[in-house]
């Protein structure tokens, strides 16, 4: 990491400043065990993203091998035995002996559900970009329990690692919701689907050791003159989330403890044969996996409403109501589990699950009208956050009304289990919060690293993530609304088309993070300094040295004006790059 | 041992050159007092998270009993309340002597404490060897057991197995907070020997107290739950 200090070489400087925190400590050795080690909120960020993004990689690794697959319909090859197999056969390099292509198929499958939601979507924007920037934006030096926050990433990695190492004994081919009684039963071996749970289980720690801290860091660590409606707002939706996650976690906690024992002493509670009820597992599931996916949300949510005003030099509109709507967001999130059960409930419950499911879009609304209404009149500069963040706008909108006809019974009825759903949840978890994740990186790239990443081939991998995700994904909704279920590796032939599309659009996808990755190392190692203010922000992380000192801040910040007070201290329709920042807020 | 009267303040000096009297605060922290804030801000989250998990057990049970009464009422004759109300006073009582430690602490009385500490792990280790010894044992031998494992020959009702199950598992997840609670008192005991804790310095102490103090609450739940209602 020493070729990437900006202090190199300077002597220390005396009294609170300690150079930047990313200064080498000499020698590699000293390096690796300073970071291992470390107690910086903002090394532990940077430990994150490294982690996060290398399972993303894993996990697209899996979903372009799925996609793949799907390229052909069925039948291609002829095997030893002179039996026709799917093409699935194709991926048989990554199974043992006896494994059928479709086996084979829905093991790759569940990993790449399992890696994206376990371990990439739920951790991703809090513990990487809320870690780095949540103290800083509240004007803190740490947060509240650091020690606790290094072991957090360390039980992170250990659960991933443990929930990995089912995939090298095997794999499991239940689907990453692991439903009962499939998954008390599937194959012979117990190990495989016991490896992935207690990685979950493990996983779940890390979760709320991290939503518990944060939680204690917005209470106990804001800045002198901070109000809470002084906070910026993806602090809000980074406060938001870890009540959820505090919350929510410890009941699939329990459930994967009884899933456990389940599986490994045929407990009976989920298996109808000995009286139990496979229901039973599914309401414990969705109790905490609905409140997630607003987990895998909020914090997107957050980090839009940081771009949107930045990149368009305009106070967001309606600051209050976007901070309630992400607590009200929380607090629906968990009345609504039901909707992802309807064909296995009774039609009362259902309804009243349906009925309350069209809640959640209230808050989700009220956030897209105030973003759009913060767009009109700004001065938008169209940079790769902005792209990102109107994408979007775009693809979040496309996703949440395409949830409407799901959360609707009679239609839902009919497009359960297809490829509507997959493209659904997609345009949400991956147009949704990959993309405002991406929108997220750009935007505080120069303030972690210190170095701007080049503007052109940046918006040139935006373009590729951005078409690439609609042609994959957009056919989808077609090839569900026709009839194509979910989770199969073979299908009639007539929706081939459809799917030659979607493979194509997976390879664009590719080709657009190939880009991302090598302008993110170019940065690194050649691009421009940063200065500490290159969007003209006015949160508190915009006051920090890029890249931020060791404690963050040289004296502690003093908040006098609001987050996003653009309309008073920066005159309209001004270029905002490099615009100074009015008011350096130290006491001296 | 006797009763210990927290208020009277007794003067009992400790020496300047303790660690808990040099206890800075953490670098990040305005005040101590903050920092005292925020720690036990934290436990009480975590301990919401405890009771969460529980409640998803307790969902369980809820829906078994009322599926299977039966069942449920029969499992229930099968366990001995003696054991189980032995249990609930030993670790009530162990819950005072948790707080009374802190109490001590708090009065720089750090020898009371400690005989506190001790007392409260020798009863976390006597619920333990009642649970395994009187119960646990006896009952697995006899073939009463989760799920498939079941193998009791006198079971007066097909869904026994479920009970069991139930039984091992909130029991069973309770003992292990209870082993944990051993640990983490284990290491109190320790550190309070080498003198860390005191009137400026009991945090640590306080929280495990509130943790310990949570999971005498649960087995106060449990225990009416699986041995009293018929
Ligand atoms: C490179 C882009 C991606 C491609 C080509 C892709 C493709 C696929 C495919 C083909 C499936 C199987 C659908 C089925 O048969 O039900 C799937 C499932 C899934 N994907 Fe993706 N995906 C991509 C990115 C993502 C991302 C970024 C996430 C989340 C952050 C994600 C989350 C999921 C989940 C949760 C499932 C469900 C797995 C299951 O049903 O158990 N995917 N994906
Ligand atoms: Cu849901």
């Amino acid at each position: 990491m020493s070729s990437l200090d900006s202090h190199a070489g300077s002597a220390p400087h005396a009294g609170g400043h300690h150079g930047s925190y990313l200064t080498s400590k000499g020698s590699l050795w000293a390096d690796i065990a300073n970071w291992a080690t470390t107690v910086d909120h903002k090394k532990i960020g940077v430990m994150y993203l490294t982690a996060l993004l290398i399972l993303f990689f894993l996990g697209g690794v899996m979903a372009l091998a799925v996609r793949l697959e799907l390229l052909e319909p069925t039948r291609s090859i002829i095997n030893a035995a002179g039996e026709s197999v799917t093409t699935g056969q194709r991926l048989a390099f990554l199974a043992g002996d006896g494994a059928t292509a479709n086996n084979i198929y829905n093991r790759a499958m569940t990993l790449h559900g399992a890696i994206m939601t376990f371990m990439f979507i739920v951790p991703g924007i809090p513990a990487s970009l809320g870690n780095f920037f949540l103290p800083l934006m509240i004007g803190a030096k740490d947060v509240a329990f650091p020690r606790l926050n290094l072991a957090s990433w360390y039980v992170y990695v250990f659960g991933s690692l443990f929930a990995l190492a089912s995939a090298l004994v095997g794999g499991i081919d239940t689907g990453w919701t692991l439903y009962t009684p499939y998954s008390t039963m599937t194959d012979a071996d117990h190990w495989r689907l016991v490896a992935m749970v207690t990685g979950v289980f493990i996983m779940g720690f890390s979760s709320i050791m991290t939503g518990l801290n944060f939680v204690v860091t917005v209470h106990k660590l804001r800045a002198p003159g901070m109000g809470w409606f002084d906070m910026p707002l993806f602090v809000w939706a980074i406060y938001a989330t870890a009540i959820i996650q505090v919350l929510a976690t410890p009941v699939i906690g329990i459930t994967t403890l009884m899933l456990i024992f389940e599986r490994l002493f045929n407990f009976g509670l989920f298996d109808p044969r000995m009286g139990g009820d496979p229901v039973l597992f599914q309401h414990f599931f969705w109790f905490y996996s609905h409140p997630v996916v607003y987990i895998m949300i909020l914090p997107a949510f957050g980090v839009i409403s940081e771009t949107i005003t930045v990149h368009a030099r305009k106070p967001i509109f309606g600051y209050r109501s976007v901070a309630f709507a992400s607590l009200g967001i929380a607090a629906v999130s968990f009345l609504v589990w039901g909707h992802h059960m309807f064909t296995s409930q009774g039609e009362l419950t259902a309804a009243i699950f349906s009925f309350l499911t069209f809640f959640v879009a209230v808050p989700t609304a009220i956030k897209v009208f105030n973003w759009i209404a913060t767009l009109y009149k700004g001065s938008i500069v169209f940079n790769t956050p902005m792209l990102y963040t109107l994408g979007f706008l775009f693809l979040f909108t496309i996703g949440g009304l395409t949830g409407l006809p799901l959360a609707t019974l009679s239609t839902d009825m009919h497009l359960h289990d297809s490829y509507y759903v997959v493209a659904h949840f997609h345009y949400v978890m991956f147009g949704g919060t990959v993309i405002a994740f991406l929108a997220g990186l750009h935007h505080w790239w120069p303030k972690m690293f210190g170095k701007m990443y080049a503007e052109t081939p940046a918006k040139l991998g935006f373009w590729l993530v951005f078409l690439g995700f609609n042609v994959t994904f957009f056919i989808q909704f077609v090839m569900g609304a026709h009839g194509m279920p979910r989770r199969y590796a073979s299908y009639p032939d007539e929706f081939q088309w459809m799917h030659i599309i979607s493979t194509v659009g997976s390879w664009m996808l590719l080709a657009g993070f190939l880009v991302h990755l090598f302008t993110f190392i170019h940065a690194l190692l050649q691009g421009k300094t940063a200065s500490a203010n290159p969007w003209g922000g006015m949160t508190l992380e915009w006051h920090a040295d890029s890249p931020p000192d060791e404690h963050n801040f040289e004296h502690e910040p003093i908040v006098k004006h609001g987050p996003y007070a653009y309309d008073r201290v920066v005159p309209p329709h001004t270029d905002p790059q490099d615009y100074p920042l009015p008011e350096k807020s130290d006491p001296n | 041992m006797s009763t210990i009267n927290p208020s009277s303040g007794r003067d009992v000096p400790t020496g300047p050159t303790l660690p808990h009297d040099t206890v800075e605060k953490g670098h990040h922290w305005r005040t101590k007092d903050d920092e005292f804030d925020a720690g036990k801000l934290g436990m009480w989250l975590f301990l919401g998270t405890e009771v969460l998990l529980f409640a998803g057990l307790f969902c369980g049970y809820a829906i078994m009993r009322m599926l299977y009464p039966e069942a449920f009422a029969n499992g229930s004759h099968y366990l001995n309340w003696v054991y189980g109300g032995a249990n609930t006073l030993i670790l009530l009582w162990s819950s005072y002597t948790m707080a009374a430690a802190i109490r001590h602490t708090q009065l720089g009385d750090r020898a009371r404490a400690q005989i506190c500490l001790v007392i409260t792990w020798l009863c976390a280790l006597a619920f333990l060897l009642i649970k395994f010894i009187f119960e646990y044992g006896p009952k697995w031998a006899e073939g009463k057991r989760p799920g498939v494992l079941f193998d009791y020959p006198y079971a007066q009702n097909a869904m026994e197995p479920m009970w069991w199950s139930l039984y091992y598992a909130a029991t069973g997840i309770h003992a292990s907070h209870v082993v944990i609670g051993m640990g983490l008192i284990g290491w109190l005991i320790i550190k309070n020997a080498k003198g860390w804790y005191g009137p400026k310095n009991y945090l640590a102490m306080e929280n495990i107290g509130l943790y310990w103090h949570i999971v005498d609450l649960i087995w106060i739940f449990l225990f009416p739950l699986l041995y009293l209602i018929h």
